[in-house]
Parts: structure tokens; C-alpha cells; sequence
């Protein structure tokens, strides 16, 4: 499945999201327009409660919005069941979590090899494609360890290694560094520069403005709504 | 591929055993309490049935078998002087009885008179039978040499005799044994035929058969050694006089064993006033291995439900406990892309795999258990092979059943939440 169209991959129109919290509505977006095209990689900042949370789980096909259009490589995401959206996720999407998220009683192999697994490969491509991806992330030579034997910043690279498993169209990062510190967040986030150099469309939350920097385009929101949109010259 | 995906949950899901060791087997032991006294109960039950099937071969299914026995009363008079009892079957009960039942297709009536074989130097004490062609047929031993006694033996009043393979080899050695004459009490009788014979009875009914038993037609025993027997002891001596020891009646068809030998012994109680006999039907082993049965199913049968509905819950309660704990992996499986139905088949077979494994080691402390009976009661078992299979059945299924909650459960969590999950 081929996206109709080449330049966007995420289009959204007017998306709103609601809530009831205690019997009151509360409107987590507020009717959000945006395009990403392909190739980009941009940064949703704000502050907490602003809605970019929301807005990374919309993105991921994890939710579905209340009203409003999401097409995502070319699909209306508001008409697919939880299974259609499972393949959408599996097919097109790579995750990147803040708490990096690895199974722990898998190994760092085994970790990466989950989405090929979902993906029907055959246990041997599995584990040759997954021992690449573990090369590829500089972590070659710990593919039969488990997570906790790793620090932080390995961990992050497993996870990224993972998201890339099943060659996404697009890749959501969610704080990838919030857990580390400023140095292995800043490997981190130079891997995450290399794969978008390579044509990886990547959005990433944060809220810590210099690693929104590395960003090409800053989307800053605000009460469920996009504030102001920043782009590198 | 769908057989990769099973295998590599297997996989998982041993992994996942294995990682809390102590747990796991703790909440296998209802599984291997449940399957093991489905096993134990199966082979106790399956034992007395095999048991009693053997035992009725070797009596005769169609067989009636009524014994004379020597009434209370006698008993205790018997140590007085020169007293004689006098009970046991009659001549006359074996004609009334061919007579007046129609499904009696043939009777072997028995003398029993214990003499002693001797043959030059060798000497043995027998258990002389006298008897009548019947006997051959309605106690089916293989012959080993020559030929079982026939009508014309009776005709003759012929000295004949017929001995056991055991009593054989005992008297007769290595020499050529048929044609010999054996001198039983004081009379020779002519080597004619060996038999085979089995020892013993067990569950219940002793077999006609032994293995000192001499065979020697009817009307020769009533002629030689009469129908009184007196046996000195100390003191005083024993006389009785009985007609026949036994009569073994054999029916058309299993149908008919039932309500024939209800028959005799009506007509048996009519005729005499002691009860100096018995009635043995060899197919009612088979009714009273069923009671046997019936007993341990009904006790192991409701231990291996409870404990299999003990160990269940405590399987679902542990999963239920997975489920919560592992809420993160399961928020990270839906993120990357896995469906419900995946998480389902994850869960549920890990949990088949904890009570497959629970079961296993059920069959290897259910399999002990019978071994122990046997050991200790004497009460035969047997392990059937299709019962380890069906309690292998029994803990897939047991897991099945007792995982799917669970594992809908962590299908259904809302995979936003369950990343969010601590």
C-alpha cells in the first residue's frame, strides 16, 4: 500500500478530541490542522496539558479522534477497527517511548525481533535482520544480553533499533531523551538525526527546547490548539 | 507460520516460567494433585476390571460354580466322638439341576479325596478328582500330553487318571509319563493325560483347578474311596460324608448366568436344610469390580475435580496477577503493532503451557500412586496408556479454560493506559 499522495505523510484536519473527566468535557485538542510531509522531522513542544500527548497517541493509531479527519499515509484512520488499526501500526509506524519500554525477559535480539515477529518472518530472517539493526544502533556485540544488563542510553538504541525493525514510514518519538542525560541523549538524538538524514520522516514530543533544536520544524501548542509553527531556514 | 508463532509462545511462555520458579510450581501443584488422582483412579479402576476379566477366563464366564461347604453348626460339633457330618452337594442336585433348567447346557460334578500319588521312590500328596468328561470342557486348560478322560473311561469304570504338569513333573521326572501307573492310596491307576492347571482365585472365587490335582472318572473315585472320609486327629476323628465337593454348571449364554444361578439356589434351599453349599457366579467378578470402581471413581473423581478446580482458579488468579504486571509489555505489543487476538493466543498459552507442565508432573506422581497401591494393598492396577493422554487432555484444557479471562483481559487493555501503566 502506497500513499496516493507522495509529499504528506500525516495530514490532519481539523481533529478534535474530547474527553469526560467527572462528567465534564474537556477538549485534550481543540481542532488541529497540520501536514507532515515525508522526510521531515519535526517537534511537538508545549507545556504539560497542552495536548501533544494526545496528539503523538492520534499520530500512533493508538486513538482515534472524536471528530475531524486523520489520514495517515494516505488512509482515513477514523474508519478502521482495532484490527485494521493494529496492521497500520505494524506496517507503517516505528514507536520510540521515553521509558524506552524493552521487554525485560527478552533479549536486546529478541526485543528488536518483535515487530518482525508480528510481521510473520521467519525466526531466522528474524534474527538476521534484528542482529543488523542491533550493528546498526552500535550495539552489535550485545544482542544476547537482557535490558538490565544495559545503561540507559543502550537501552534507548535497542528501542530505536525496534522501531526501525519493520522499516516504518514514520517514526514517533515520545521524550526519547527525558530519561537519559544530557550526553547519551545527545547520541540519541544524533541516531535519530542520521535515520531522518536517511529519509525517515520522524515527530518527536518534547518539551526541552534544545532537543527540539535538532528538529527542522518546531510545532508549538497550546491548549489543544497549534500555537505557532517554527521552521529552520 | 502460525505453527512459528505457537512455538515461539511456548517458548515465551517457559521462559516466563522458569522466571519465577517458586511461583510457578506452586500453582501447578493443584494441576498435579488433580491429574494424579485422575490417573490413580483410572488405573485402580482399570486394575480391578483387568483383574476380574482375567479371573472370569480362567473360571468360565458361563460358569456356575457351586461348592460344598461345611455348615457352622458341624463345625463345632465335630470335635466329639465318632461324630459323622453329613452335608454337601447331592448326587440328585445335579440331575434336578440339569433337569429343571433348560439354559444348563452342561454340569461336571466333583469328588474331591486327598490320597497320596506314589510312583517307585516318588511320592506326592494329591488332591484326587473324580470327575466326569465335562470337566475338561468347562475348565479350559491346555493339554499337554495324551487325552482328558472320556465317556467310555466311565463306561469302563477304567483306572485312569489324568494329572497336572506340575504333579507330572513331580512324579514322573524325566521318564515317559503317559502310560505309567500311578499307585494313588492303594490302587494303580493308568497314566493318561496331562493338563496344565492355574493356581489360586483372589478377588473373591477360589478356581476349581489345582496344581496337585489328579483327574480320575467319577463312578472309579465313588467305588475306590466311597463317599465317607474320615480323617483321624489326635483324640478323637473327623468323618463326613459328603456326595460332591463340587458341580460346575455351565448356561448357554452370559444372559442366562444371572437368573440360572438365582434358580439353583432356590431350588438348592429347598433341597437342603443346612447351608452346606455355595454359589459362585465367576461373572459377577465383574459386577463387583465395577462397585470397586465405582467406589474409587467417586473419591479420586471428586479429589481430581476439586483439585483441578483449585488449581485452575489458582492458574487464573496467577495469570490475572501476569497480566497486571506485564500491563507495560502488553501496551508495548499493541503500540508495535500486534493485534487482540495475539494477545490472547500469547497469554492463553502460556497458561496451557503452566498446566501442561503442572499436568505432567501430575502423570509422574500419578503414575507412583498406583504403583504404591499395588505395592501395599495387593490391589492390582493398571496404567492405560490413553489415560496419560487424556489427563494431558485434561490440563490443555483446564488451562484453556481457566486462561481466557485473563488473557481477554490483557487484550482489552487499552494500550494508551497500559504504557502509561507503573
Amino acid at each position: 500500500m502506497v500513499s496516493t499522495n507522495p509529499e504528506s505523510i500525516v495530514l490532519l484536519e481539523e481533529v478534535r478530541k474530547t474527553y469526560l473527566m467527572g462528567g465534564e468535557e474537556v477538549h485534550a485538542l481543540a481542532g488541529v490542522s497540520l501536514k507532515v510531509e515525508r522526510g521531515v522531522f519535526c517537534a511537538i513542544m508545549g507545556p504539560s496539558g497542552s495536548g501533544k500527548s494526545t496528539m503523538l497517541n492520534l499520530l500512533g493509531c493508538l486513538d482515534r479522534p472524536t471528530s475531524g479527519r486523520y489520514t495517515l499515509a494516505g488512509q482515513d484512520i477514523g474508519t478502521l477497527n482495532d484490527d485494521r488499526l493494529s496492521e497500520l501500526r505494524l506496517k507503517y509506524l516505528g514507536f520510540v517511548f521515553q521509558s524506552f519500554n524493552l521487554i525485560p525477559q527478552l533479549t536486546v535480539r529478541e526485543n528488536i525481533e518483535l515487530p518482525l515477529f508480528y510481521l510473520g518472518y521467519e525466526a531466522a530472517e528474524c534474527a538476521k535482520l534484528a542482529t543488523e539493526l542491533a550493528g546498526r544502533v552500535g550495539l552489535g556485540n550485545r544482542v544476547n544480553h537482557r535490558p538490565t544488563e544495559l545503561s540507559g542510553g543502550q537501552q534507548q538504541r535497542v528501542a530505536v533499533a525496534r522501531a526501525l525493525a519493520n522499516d516504518p514510514q514514520l517514526i514517533l518519538a515520545d521524550e526519547p531523551t527525558g530519561n537519559l542525560d544530557s550526553a547519551t541523549g545527545k547520541q540519541v538524538m544524533e541516531l535519530l538525526v542520521d535515520l531522518n538524514a536517511h529519509g525517515k520522516t520522524i515527530v518527536m514530543v518534547t518539551h526541552e527546547p534544545d532537543i527540539a533544536a535538532y528538529a527542522q520544524r518546531r510545532i508549538h501548542m497550546l491548549d489543544g490548539v497549534i500555537d505557532r509553527v517554527e521552521e529552520n531556514a | 507460520m502460525r505453527q512459528l508463532r505457537v512455538m515461539r509462545n511456548v517458548h515465551l511462555g517457559i521462559k516466563n516460567l522458569l522466571l519465577h520458579k517458586l511461583r510457578s510450581l506452586l500453582t501447578m501443584l493443584g494441576m498435579v494433585f488433580g491429574v494424579a488422582s485422575v490417573i490413580a483412579m483410572l488405573s485402580i479402576g482399570e486394575g480391578a476390571s483387568k483383574d476380574a476379566l482375567e479371573q472370569i477366563q480362567k473360571l468360565g464366564s458361563t460358569n456356575i460354580i457351586i461348592s460344598a461347604q461345611k455348615p457352622v453348626e458341624d463345625q463345632e460339633i465335630s470335635t466329639t466322638r465318632s461324630f459323622m457330618s453329613v452335608y454337601g452337594l447331592l448326587y440328585d442336585d445335579e440331575q434336578r439341576i440339569r433337569e429343571v433348567f433348560p439354559a444348563v447346557e452342561k454340569t461336571a460334578p466333583v469328588k474331591l479325596v486327598r490320597k497320596e500319588g506314589r510312583l517307585h521312590e516318588r511320592s506326592l500328596e494329591l488332591r484326587v478328582v473324580g470327575t466326569t468328561p465335562e470337566w475338561f470342557e468347562l475348565v479350559h486348560r491346555r493339554l499337554v500330553g495324551g487325552r482328558p478322560i472320556v465317556a467310555r473311561d466311565l463306561d469302563t469304570h477304567a483306572p485312569v487318571v489324568v494329572l497336572t504338569e506340575y504333579g507330572a513333573r513331580r512324579l514322573l521326572a524325566t521318564e515317559q509319563t503317559i502310560g505309567q501307573l500311578l499307585r494313588i492310596g492303594g490302587d494303580h491307576f493308568e497314566v493318561i493325560g496331562i493338563v496344565q492347571s492355574e493356581e489360586g482365585g483372589g478377588a473373591g472365587i477360589q478356581l476349581p483347578d489345582q496344581e496337585v490335582d489328579a483327574y480320575i472318572p467319577l463312578n472309579v473315585a465313588r467305588e475306590r474311596y466311597g463317599d465317607v472320609t474320615t480323617r483321624r486327629t489326635t483324640g478323637s476323628q473327623e468323618r463326613e460324608k459328603v456326595e460332591l465337593h463340587q458341580l460346575i454348571v455351565q448356561v448357554a449364554s452370559n444372559d442366562e448366568v444371572e437368573s440360572t444361578s438365582f434358580g439353583i439356589s432356590a431350588m438348592l434351599q429347598r433341597f437342603h436344610k443346612k447351608a452346606d453349599y455355595r454359589v459362585d457366579v465367576p461373572l459377577g467378578l465383574l459386577r463387583q469390580a465395577e462397585a470397586t470402581k465405582r467406589t474409587f471413581n467417586i473419591v479420586l473423581g471428586s479429589i481430581a475435580g476439586i483439585s483441578l478446580l483449585v488449581g485452575g482458579i489458582g492458574i487464573m488468579n496467577i495469570m490475572l496477577a501476569n497480566v497486571t504486571e506485564r500491563t507495560r509489555e502488553i501496551g508495548v505489543r499493541r503500540a508495535i503493532g500486534a493485534k487482540r487476538k495475539q494477545i490472547v493466543m500469547q497469554f492463553l498459552i502460556e497458561t496451557v503451557v503452566l498446566s501442561t507442565v503442572g499436568g505432567l508432573l501430575g502423570i509422574i506422581v500419578g503414575v507412583s500412586i498406583p504403583f504404591a497401591v499395588t505395592l501395599l494393598s495387593d490391589m492390582p492396577t493398571v496404567i492405560a496408556p490413553w489415560s496419560l493422554i487424556l489427563s494431558v487432555g485434561i490440563s490443555m484444557t483446564v488451562g484453556v479454560l481457566f486462561g481466557l479471562y485473563p488473557a481477554v483481559r490483557a487484550a482489552n487493555l487499552d494500550p494508551i493506559e497500559a504504557l502509561r501503566h507503573e
